[in-house]
């Protein structure tokens, strides 16, 4: 049985497809099978971050009405052999998903796979509500500023109340929480919300801090899930996540400007 | 359920002690003792039954053995006989016990005589029962129920159930934090949260509120006009709090006891914020 992970956050731009990206890139490098599956239909983005949208034939709305099979579906990804990607439709909208053929993609899915993403839409609406409905665990990202803050509050009390497990009243989703775009000089200058400040509103156990990093968005513009940057905080700041995801104990990183990383700064290095 | 009087009290629990070992095998007392009254306002075989059925299934041991009183004094003017055998033996197959009918004219009287209920003496309603605006609800439980009953419409559905929890206090407790959009309502009672509540949640209570967290969304308690409802919080950081309708925003909130422990009342027509003891 595969366990199906929402990566969801309410307010849209935030990181919800890079996250989910790496962090499915992240598991599938821990050795686990993994599939990821873009629940924003009409507004496909997806597998641009995999650099796969020239491979994409079928995709989630096809499975779902029957018009083509999973197998023929799933992307397999180019860097990684046990990492695949379901696309959303670019043509259909949210109004195309419905709660059958998603359980049905998902039953199916579950059979073969050890871990499902969901990669949620911006919203509250259809879309976002079918990607965290069948969630054992969820990922919120969060900015930290007040707005995203908001919204991730609010979608955390949609996965309390409206997901399956909250339905058939079984053991809660387990959250987790994923702080990105972080830039510890801001905080320190009180332009932004510290990681305690989003903790006291949230109260969800912190998952990774992904700091504020150029590399993000050149890697999403190459297609490469920023995971694979080694060298990028970022990158490596998602590396801590998975495996803080897995259960490893490890010490969050990139919350303060330490002197050294200030002088790199100053002289064009990382 | 509302309160039937069979006969006046004439002795208290002491004289009964006294007077208990007598000759006599038995002895006559009045006592005064609560019982469901059955409002009639129409009667039809069909109808009568299955708005029974209904209420029945509701809550079966409810009304498991119950003894009720058949009170006429609502029934529709001009209403043809009711054949009270028949209404008695639906009664029965639902294991509710007719025992005795109140009100009713002189035919009807006698027609449910004859079906082996006598009539109980109607009892006029003091003018103090007749208040629409109970504020004090321990007091005002009884005189509340009846008033209910007596206002419904025959075609809606009088609310027996909720009669039923009036006895005791309807309060709600809630564990887990009350996110942004969520909305928790406790009627009939008290709501204790034992989380934070966020700012963009909403909690309303007909009582008190209890938050033993940061209360940063709204907290309205009293909604149904008890001025005598308070707030209490262990960090108030609120959008607004409200006390049977008057309120206070976020800006008048920052003047005392921000984000620390504090309580709301409504005194005269201001709410006022005081620290806990």
């Amino acid at each position: 049985m595969a366990k199906i992970v929402v990566v969801t956050s309410g307010k849209g731009g935030v990181g919800k497809t890079t996250s989910s990206a790496s962090f499915a890139t992240g598991l599938a490098q821990k050795g686990y099978k993994t599939v990821v599956i873009d629940f924003d239909v009409g507004l496909r983005n997806l597998d641009l971050i995999f650099n796969c949208e020239r491979r994409v034939v079928y995709d989630l709305i096809n499975v779902i009405n029957g018009e083509a099979s999973l197998h023929q579906a799933l992307i397999k990804d180019k860097r990684i052999d046990n990492l695949f990607i379901l696309p959303a439709s670019q043509t259909r909208d949210k109004d195309a998903l419905n709660q059958e053929g998603v359980q049905k993609v998902l039953n199916t899915l579950s059979e073969t796979y050890d871990y499902i993403v969901c990669d949620s839409p911006a919203g509250i609406e259809t879309g976002a509500l079918m990607a965290l409905y069948f969630a054992d665990e969820a990922i919120i990202v969060t900015n930290p500023e007040v707005s995203s803050v908001r919204d991730s509050d609010r979608i955390l009390g949609i996965l309390q109340s409206k997901s399956r497990r909250a339905e058939t009243g079984s053991e809660p989703v387990k959250e987790h929480l994923l702080v990105t775009r972080y830039d510890p000089r801001r905080v320190s200058k009180g332009e932004m919300l510290s990681i305690e400040d989003v903790q006291d509103i949230l109260s969800v156990p912190l998952l990774g801090v992904i700091p504020e990093s150029k590399t993000v968005l050149t890697a999403s513009n190459e297609g490469c899930p920023i995971i694979w940057e080694e060298k990028s905080n970022a990158g490596q700041a998602y590396q801590d996540a998975v495996s803080r995801f897995l259960g490893e104990d490890i010490e969050h990183r990139f919350l303060s400007t330490s002197r050294a990383s200030f002088l790199k700064r100053m002289f064009g290095g990382h | 359920m509302t309160e039937e009087i069979a006969a006046p009290p004439e002795h208290n629990q002491a004289d009964n002690a006294n007077n208990h070992e007598q000759e006599y095998c038995f002895q006559l007392k009045g006592g005064l003792m609560p019982m469901t009254v059955m409002e009639l306002y129409s009667y039809d075989y069909k109808a009568f039954n299955q708005r029974l059925k209904k209420l029945v299934k509701q809550a079966p041991s409810f009304f498991k053995d119950m003894p009720i009183v058949l009170n006429l004094e609502k029934l529709d003017e001009g209403h043809e006989s009711i054949d009270f055998i028949e209404l008695t033996d639906i009664c029965q197959a639902f294991s509710i016990y007719p025992i005795a009918i109140k009100g009713g004219d002189e035919s009807q009287q006698t027609a449910s005589l004859i079906a082996g209920l006598p009539q109980i003496p109607t009892q006029k309603i003091p003018p103090s029962k007749q208040s629409t605006k109970p504020t004090n609800r321990s007091a005002a439980e009884y005189t509340q129920t009846t008033q209910v009953s007596q206002d419904q419409h025959p075609k809606t559905d009088p609310p027996l159930l909720t009669e039923v929890q009036k006895q005791k206090p309807n309060n709600k407790i809630v564990t887990q934090a009350i996110r942004s959009g969520q909305q928790v309502y406790a009627p009939e009672g008290d709501l204790i949260i034992l989380a934070a509540v966020s700012p963009g949640a909403e909690i309303l209570a007909d009582g008190n509120i209890h938050v033993y967290g940061p209360l940063r969304g709204r907290a309205l308690a009293g909604i149904k006009g008890d001025t005598s409802a308070r707030i209490f919080c262990q960090r108030l950081e609120a959008e607004l709090l409200s006390i049977a309708g008057r309120y206070k925003v976020d800006e008048d909130l920052k003047q005392t006891q921000w984000k620390k422990p504090a309580q709301t009342a409504l005194v005269g027509d201001q709410l006022q914020i005081s620290c806990l003891p």
